[in-house]
Order: structure tokens, then sequence, then C-alpha cells
């Protein structure tokens, strides 16, 4: 009898944990279509992970502005990006510390913008970089600093919801779609080592004039200099060189007054800046707002992506002695093999493009 | 600690562990220091009040018991000596001085809700009446109010009379008087337990009962399901219709809208009041406690009156006892009876009690459930339909005498409806909170119905509901209908005891997850926030 | 006896209260019917009901409450 008891006992947690695996599968965002591709990325990097010289960490500054396809093919650069929607620099150094359990890159190129957030500004962005990690001691402090910097902007999160995503998207039984079935078990990789393509045209219209800086948002946050200087000496610590870079986008407004403090951070500690919203870099890198941006200067096309790749590229190699290593030629073939997918999806959205005037399968139609 | 959180849930669940692992006789006492953990988790800065509360009612009761124990042995002593007028004038000498503990007790604990709970109250009104003549306003208290005041004061008054009247004897144990005090399950919102039903079940040692626990582990979910699935789900609306306001701050939903509003109102409050309970009970029930019932499917009343004898039953009979009784057979009472019968008849003499009662209880029953004008006149409502149903009664009777419709199907459920929308109607000044602004509400159902806004998208889209959402809600109703339906015939899970085991094993296998999937917990999904945008 | 349930026929003369043990079990009588019927006991007999005997054991028949009556007369 009491055997009988324990059996039912058992079997009821383990139908209860495969019930619940399977709900949580089917109801968790798929993200694996416009315009939801940015929840995809976090987790792409496990397949790719290792052998890489540069690791690019950031926003969508660095996702959708530098091409590693580009880097290799110009230089023989293997590199990849960790990045993600509106990453916050507590998420950019956690992922650096994630990464180097996987891999010692020689460079880690960091995007300064996201300096000017001190909270989350979006619970959803938490979500879609945490939920693609992959357990680990990192990942648990990641997800400590990240329910932080919300509880900082009023918004509660809880760690179980990490643990079982379930609760939180238990609601999104009334979105299911075509998705959560086709990628219940397997995924498709969306972005190009990271890089996540758009090929459309939307010019700048106008350079935005600054909206008024208010004294107190003047002064970088204290909170993100602390996480810069962890991710510096992590690096140190490493043998890692670490590059600061702003990224050409116009939006949102990069001030002269944080540029400053960039740079006297970057000399202070040693390190290399480069904003390449300075007229210098912008006319040898040859980015043309009116062609290189497919939404007003936000973020760069990838016409511009490819631009900034050769001419970032070549102050790499320069300045770190970077090795070209495409005489390898497992590593080549490899190489490749992200070419052809890559040349194959810029096909397909300039097919889309001709067809119904935006790349339809990778974007929302254009605001009229 | 909201029972609906995962950190209760995983307290309570350490809790449960320990209570059948520890020794038997030490069983009560971690009952006592959880329901103290709990309290604690609430705020400490309450603790004070909760621990005046259980000490003075304690030493109170002990007090009263003495006296009683005294009384006893002094008439069991001298029972050949004294004759009758002697042992009466002896009693009454005993009541006297038992009367002034008593009276003690109340004015203390009672004193302490009043003040923490209605100072305010009545400052703001003597403010309202200063200002009317120009004079300087008064400063409030705000004081915080801690948790449970009204329940446990309530609980362990009921206690202190009882012992007074000698219907229980005086704990001598304080540590077992204070979880009677502090349970934690019934704590936040009863049932109002007393103590001669509750501390035999409370102290006692419980063995683990399979049945117990699957039983009481049953209540709990469904009584998540009522909470977390259809009553958080139908607030949303609920709050919708009640605080939006057009542009020009008039009140956006109307007329049938606000018809909309009541049936919601009485949705989301009996799946959150019973729901609730519905988990203490379930809750206890695995600890092997018995609490009280505190509903008996309320809805299907005939009568406002029968109504709140099947709604938060422990309150209206704690109010019954403690307040209606002895307020109507008091002596001032009946020399008034007596002396309206000489002075105005025998119709009018017979009635002055039961609307004096009943008046003043529902105006205490009113301001129990706030310190807010529109409490108080939600209570007195509430009396006054009592007693106009308990004037018209002759009249019902000579009705069906006539016409023989009450035990017609279609009668009963004309008096349930009526009882139904009656009772929403009263709650909406619980919703509003403004005693006109509620009258106005209502009025505009019958004034300006307005049909046509029904189909307006989006005042449809306001109320936050989604077609899923609908669908969820109106299930869980026909739900919870079918299982209060089926629970006239006696208790539900008996019944399904008696069910294959894989039939009821499925049964709450899928409740558990629907809870899980269908629960309105947590931050809600919206696919947009999932769009990246930098603007 | 015979007063006793002249009171009771007068609330309701439907019921037969000679025979009836069930008055507060089957809701015959509610918390209005049960102050009417003290405070006619209190006019008829002189005999004050004390609010903690409102139990129904004593209210369930008549019978019962003649009893409680007498009881209470004795003390």
């Amino acid at each position: 009898m009491k055997k009988k008891a324990i059996l039912i006992g058992v079997a009821t947690v383990l139908l209860f944990a495969l019930c619940f695996a399977f709900l949580q599968m089917l109801l968790m965002p798929k993200y694996m279509s416009a315009p939801y591709l940015e929840g995809a990325m976090i987790q792409e990097y496990y397949d790719n992970a290792g052998g890489n010289d540069v690791v690019f960490i950031g926003d969508c500054e660095v996702y959708e502005n530098f091409s590693p396809i580009t880097l290799w093919e110009e230089y023989g650069i293997p590199s990849y990006i960790r990045g993600s929607a509106q990453q916050y620099i507590w998420q950019s150094y956690y992922l650096l510390e994630e990464t180097l359990r996987y891999e010692t890159p020689k460079v880690v190129v960091f995007n300064v913008l996201s300096m000017k957030y001190d909270a989350t500004q979006s619970e959803p962005y938490n979500r879609m970089l945490l939920d693609g990690m992959k357990w680990s001691p990192t990942k648990v402090q990641a997800v400590r600093a990240c329910i932080e910097a919300s509880e900082r902007a009023g918004v509660h999160e809880t760690f179980l919801s990490y643990v079982f995503p379930l609760l939180r998207f238990h609601s999104r039984w009334s979105d299911l779609g075509s998705d959560d079935v086709e990628y219940l078990f397997s995924r498709r990789t969306v972005t190009h080592n990271g890089y996540l393509m758009r090929v459309d045209v939307n010019p700048v219209e106008y350079i935005p004039t600054p909206d008024y800086l208010a004294p107190e948002d003047a002064q970088l946050p204290a909170i993100c200099y602390d996480y810069l200087d962890r991710m510096t000496k992590l690096c140190q610590d490493n043998g890692i060189e670490l590059v600061l870079i702003k990224a050409p986008s116009v939006l949102p407004f990069w001030y002269d007054v944080w540029d400053a403090q960039m740079e006297e951070y970057a000399a202070q500690h040693g390190l290399a800046y480069y904003n390449f919203l300075d007229e210098e870099h912008l006319t040898a890198s040859g980015i043309d707002y009116s062609t290189d941006t497919y939404d007003g200067g936000l973020h760069l096309n990838l016409s511009g992506a490819e631009k900034m790749s050769v001419y970032f590229g070549k102050i790499l190699q320069e300045r770190f002695d970077l090795p070209d290593r495409r005489g390898d030629a497992a590593l080549a073939a490899k190489w490749q093999e992200k070419a052809d997918a890559y040349y194959a999806m810029e096909a397909d959205q300039r097919r889309e493009i001709e067809e119904y005037g935006y790349p339809v399968s990778y974007a929302l139609p254009p605001e009229s | 600690m909201s029972f609906i959180s995962f950190s209760f849930l995983a307290f309570f669940a350490v809790l449960f562990c320990l209570y059948y692992v520890i020794p038997r006789r030490f069983q009560w006492m971690l009952l006592l220091l959880g329901s103290y953990v709990f309290y604690l988790f609430g705020g400490v800065q309450y603790i004070g009040y909760i621990l005046v509360t259980t000490l003075s009612t304690y030493l109170l009761a002990r007090r009263l018991g003495t006296l009683h124990a005294s009384q006893d042995a002094y008439l069991a002593a001298h029972k050949k000596e004294l004759d009758r007028e002697a042992k009466k004038a002896y009693k009454a000498g005993v009541k006297r001085r038992m009367w002034k503990w008593l009276l003690l007790g109340l004015f203390l604990n009672f004193g302490i809700l009043a003040v923490i709970k209605y100072l305010d109250f009545g400052i703001q009104n003597l403010n309202a009446i200063l200002g009317l003549f120009g004079a300087g306003q008064l400063g409030l208290f705000r004081f915080a109010l801690p948790l449970g005041i009204s329940f446990y004061t309530f609980q362990s008054m009921g206690y202190l009379i009882d012992v007074y009247r000698g219907k229980t004897q005086a704990e001598k144990n304080l540590g077992k008087f204070a979880l009677f005090v502090s349970f934690f399950p019934q704590i936040l919102q009863g049932p109002i337990s007393r103590f001669d039903q509750l501390a035999p079940t409370l102290f006692a040692e419980h063995a683990f009962d399979s049945r117990n626990v699957s039983f009481g582990l049953q209540r709990m979910l469904w009584g998540f399901f009522k909470k977390v699935v259809i009553a958080d789900r139908v607030a949303v609306a609920v709050q919708a219709i009640v605080t939006t306001r057009t542009d020009a701050g008039d009140p956006a939903y109307t007329g049938l809208f606000v018809l909309l509003g009541l049936v919601l109102y009485a949705i989301q409050i009996y799946g959150d009041f019973t729901g609730g309970i519905d988990i203490t009970i379930g809750m206890a029930q695995m600890l092997g406690v018995k609490l009280p019932e505190n509903f008996e499917r309320p809805y299907f009343s005939k009568s406002i009156a029968e109504y709140w004898r099947r709604w938060h039953m422990t309150l209206g009979e704690w109010f019954k006892d403690y307040l209606f009784y002895p307020l109507s057979i008091c002596r001032p009472m009946m020399k008034l009876a007596n002396f309206s019968r000489r002075k105005f008849g025998d119709k009018i003499g017979k009635r002055v009690t039961v609307y004096i009662s009943t008046l003043a209880v529902w105006f205490t029953t009113g301001l129990w459930h706030g310190a807010a004008w529109n409490f108080v006149v939600w209570g007195l409502l509430n009396g006054v339909i009592i007693l106009i149903s308990y004037e018209l009664e002759p009249l019902y009777r000579r009705f069906h005498a006539k016409f023989h419709v009450e035990k017609h199907f279609a009668y009963r459920l004309f008096q349930v409806g009526r009882t139904f929308l009656l009772m929403g109607a009263l709650r909406m000044l619980d919703v509003y909170h403004d005693v006109g602004l509620t009258f106005r509400m209502l009025g505009s159902i019958f004034t300006a119905p307005n049909f046509a806004a029904l189909g307006d998208a989006a005042l449809l889209e306001g109320l936050g509901l989604t077609a899923g959402d609908v669908a969820v809600v109106a299930l869980g109703v026909v739900v919870m209908l079918a299982v209060s339906l089926a629970g006239r015939r006696g208790s539900v899970r008996v019944r399904l005891a008696a069910r294959p085991f894989v039939l009821r094993y499925c049964l709450f296998f899928l409740l558990t997850l629907v809870i899980l999937v269908f629960g309105a917990y947590g931050i809600g999904y919206n696919a947009s926030d999932f769009i990246y945008s930098v603007f | 006896m015979e007063t006793l349930l002249s009171i009771l026929r007068d609330l309701h003369p439907d019921v037969d209260f000679e025979t009836c043990t069930t008055l507060i079990d089957d809701k015959i009588l509610d918390s209005f019917d049960i102050i009417t019927i003290i405070s006619e006991i209190d006019s008829e007999f002189d005999v004050a009901i004390p609010a903690d005997e409102i139990i129904p054991e004593n209210f369930n028949s008549a019978k019962a409450l003649y009893a409680l009556i007498e009881r209470l007369e004795d003390e």
C-alpha cells in the first residue's frame, strides 16, 4: 500500500514536471519571425562559441552596425556579436563574463550608449536577453542584477519567473500562433554571428538637434561606471583588449558631455575609444546617411554595416595585430557556409523589397 | 504575505511538512510559531496591537473564569443554607463584578479598533461640520491598519463574551489562546471562529490523514481557481467601468455598462471572497483543523435576509449573537417595547425592538466593512430592505395563498434573480466609494440605458478584457455554477472520492494546470512590448 | 403552556407548534420571531430570557421553550 502511494507520488511529480515543461516550451515566445527576432539572438551564441578573436557586446548599435561576415571576408577575423535589444551595461558585463566561460577573445568591443541607463527601461528586454541565456552562476547574478535594475524603475520581477518562465508567459495562451508549433522543439538561426541583417533603405531626413539635457543627466550614472570598471578589470585579468566605441547612430543622441566622460575614462584606463559619429570617422568609413540606414539613422542597414566593418576591421587589425585566419581550411569552410547563408538572406530581402516594397519577412511595414 | 504568492506557498509547504514530522504534542506550537512568522511578514510594526488584544483578552477571560469557578464553589458549599432569594442575590452580585471585567475588555479592544480604524473617519466628519462654520480643521492620524484587526478583535471579543456567559471555559494556556487569536489561515479574512468550536480541533494532535490532506488540497485548488482565474481577471473590467472618466471628467461607463459592472463585480467578489475562504478552510483541513463554513451558495438566496444567512455567515452569526440578541432583549429595550405597546398599541410595540436592533446591527455591519459613508449607507440600506420585506411578508403570504406560485421553478428563479440584482446594486456603493455617484450610475441604467454604447469598440476595448478573457470568465462561471448546483446534494469532494481514481487524478491535474496557465497573475503578456523599438 | 402556544401561533398560524421539534433547524423561526417571542414572554410570564439562552436547543420546540421558562422562573 505504502509502496503504491510512493509510486503514485513520484509519477505525479514526474507527470507534472513533464506537463509543465511542455506548457512552458509552448507558451514561451519563439522570436522566430519579424518583428520579434531580437529575442532569439542571445541563445544563438552557444552554437558559435569558441575561436572568436573579436567579440562585440552591446545593444542594437553593435548588432545592427557591424557584420562579422565582412570582418572575416576582408580581414580573416573570426568574430561574434553578443548583442540584444537595449542591452544595459550590467547585462553586457554578465554576457562578457559568460562569454569568457566559453572562450577568451583577443579583443572585446563595447558600445557605450548604454552608459546612459541606470535602470531597466523595459522589462520585456530583460526577458529577451535572460531567457536566452543558459543557466550558470553568471546567469544567476545577471538575473539578480536585472531584477534590481527593474526595481529601480519601479517594476517588480521575481527570480522564480526566470527559473520557470511559464510564470511570466502563461497568459500568452491567447497569442499562440503557427511559430509556436513550428519552433516548439527546434530553432532556426536568425542572425549572422549575432548580426541582424536589414537591407532596406530609409535615409536620415535631417540630423536631429539634441533635446535639452537636464543637468542631473549630464554625469553618466555611477552604477554604470561600476560595471564599466568591472568590465575593464575582467578584460585586464584575462589579457583581453577592451575597445570602447560609440556606433554611428544619430539617435538616441550622444551628447558631447558624455563623449568627454568616455574619452576621459578611456585615457585613464589606457583603453581605445572611438566615437564613430566623429566627422573624421564618418568621412573615412564612407557612411552615407542617405543610403546606409534603414530607419532614419537609428541603425545602419547592410550597406552601412559592411562599410563600418571594413573600416573598423582595419583599425582592429592594425592596432591589435589580429591574425588573418583565412588560411585555416577548416575554419574557412565553416565561414563559407555562414557567408552563403548571409548572401542568401540578402538576396531574399532584396527580392522581397522588389516585390512588396519592403522586406516583409524581416520588418514591420514602414510607417507610411 | 498574500495567499496568492509563491513565497506564501513555500511557507505553507515547509510548515506542512514540519507539522507531520514533529512530535504531535508540538503541533499547535508550530502553528503558533507559523502564525506569528506569517503575521510578522505582514509588518513588524503591527505586532503590538495583536499582542495587546491577546494578552488583555486572555487575562480578563481568566479573571471571569475564576469568578465563575468561585461562584460555583460557593453555591455548592452553601447549598443547604441558602434559599432561592439568597442564591439569586449572590449570583447577581457575581454577575455585576463579571460585567465590569467584561466591559473593561470590550472597551479596551473595541477602543483600539475604534481609534485605529474609525478615528480619522470621525475627524473627517467633524471637519466637514467645522468647515460649515468656517472653523479650523483638525489633523488626521492616518494610522496604519494592523492586518486582520477587525477579524481577530471580533473573534477575541466573541470568546470573552462566551466566557462571561459561561458558555466557554477560559483557556489556561496563553500560547494556545494566542494561537486561537492569530491562526494564520483565517486571520486576514476570517472565518470568525468560536472558541468552543475551534479549540478542540486547533489544539488537538493530528495524525497525517490522507483524506484530509487531499480534500484540503482540492479545496485550496478550487479556491485558487475562483480567485486567480476568475475574480482577478474580472477585476480589471470592474475597475475600468468604475474609474474610467471621459475628458470632461464624467464616468465613461454608464447605463447598461453599470449593470454589466454590477454583474461582473458580483462575480469578482464571489470568486475572491469564497475562493479566499476555500483556500483558508482547505489549508486548515490539510493541517487537520476544521474551520467553520462561511458561505452556503449565497447567490441562490431568495431574499436579502436569506442571503445574509448564507454569505459571510460567521460575521452574521457574530452580529446576531453578540449584538442583535443582547440589544433586542436588554432591559431598556424591553421597557421601551412595553411602553410603546401601551402607548401605540400591539402592532407598533412589537416592531420597536425589531426596528431599532436591525438598524443598529446594520449600521455596525456597514462600519465594520469600512470607515466611510458609502459602507454605512450600504449597511443601513440592507437593514431597510430587510425591514421592508418583513413588513411585506403578510402580503406575500396572501399572494402565495392565492396563486400558489412559490413552488414554481420560474417564480423561484425570479426571486433568486431579484435578490442577486438587489444585492449587486447595493454592492456598487462599495465599488464607487461615493454614495451620490453610485445612485446616479444605478439610475442611469433605467434613465439612459444606451444600448448602442454596448457596441462601441473603444468602450469595449477599454474594459481590458480580450475575447479569450471573456471566454475564460464565461466558462469559469459555468463551472462555478455547476459545482455550486452539484453541492446542493452534498459534498462534491465526497462524491468525487467515490469516482475512479484516474478520473479524479486527471481532474485535479487539469485544474492545477488551468490555474497555472489561465490565472491572471504576474506581469501580463503584451506581444507588442516584445517588439524592439528605441522610441 | 397554552399562553405560549398562542404567542407562537400568532407569529406563524400555519405551523403546528405542539408537535414540531425543528423550529430553528428548519428555519421556521427567524431572529425577528425569536426576539418577538422573548419580548412576549417577558410581558406575559415576567421572565427575562438572557441572550446566552438563545440557542437552538431552547427554541426548537414549544416544549423546550416552556421548559426554559419554567427553569428561569425557578432560578
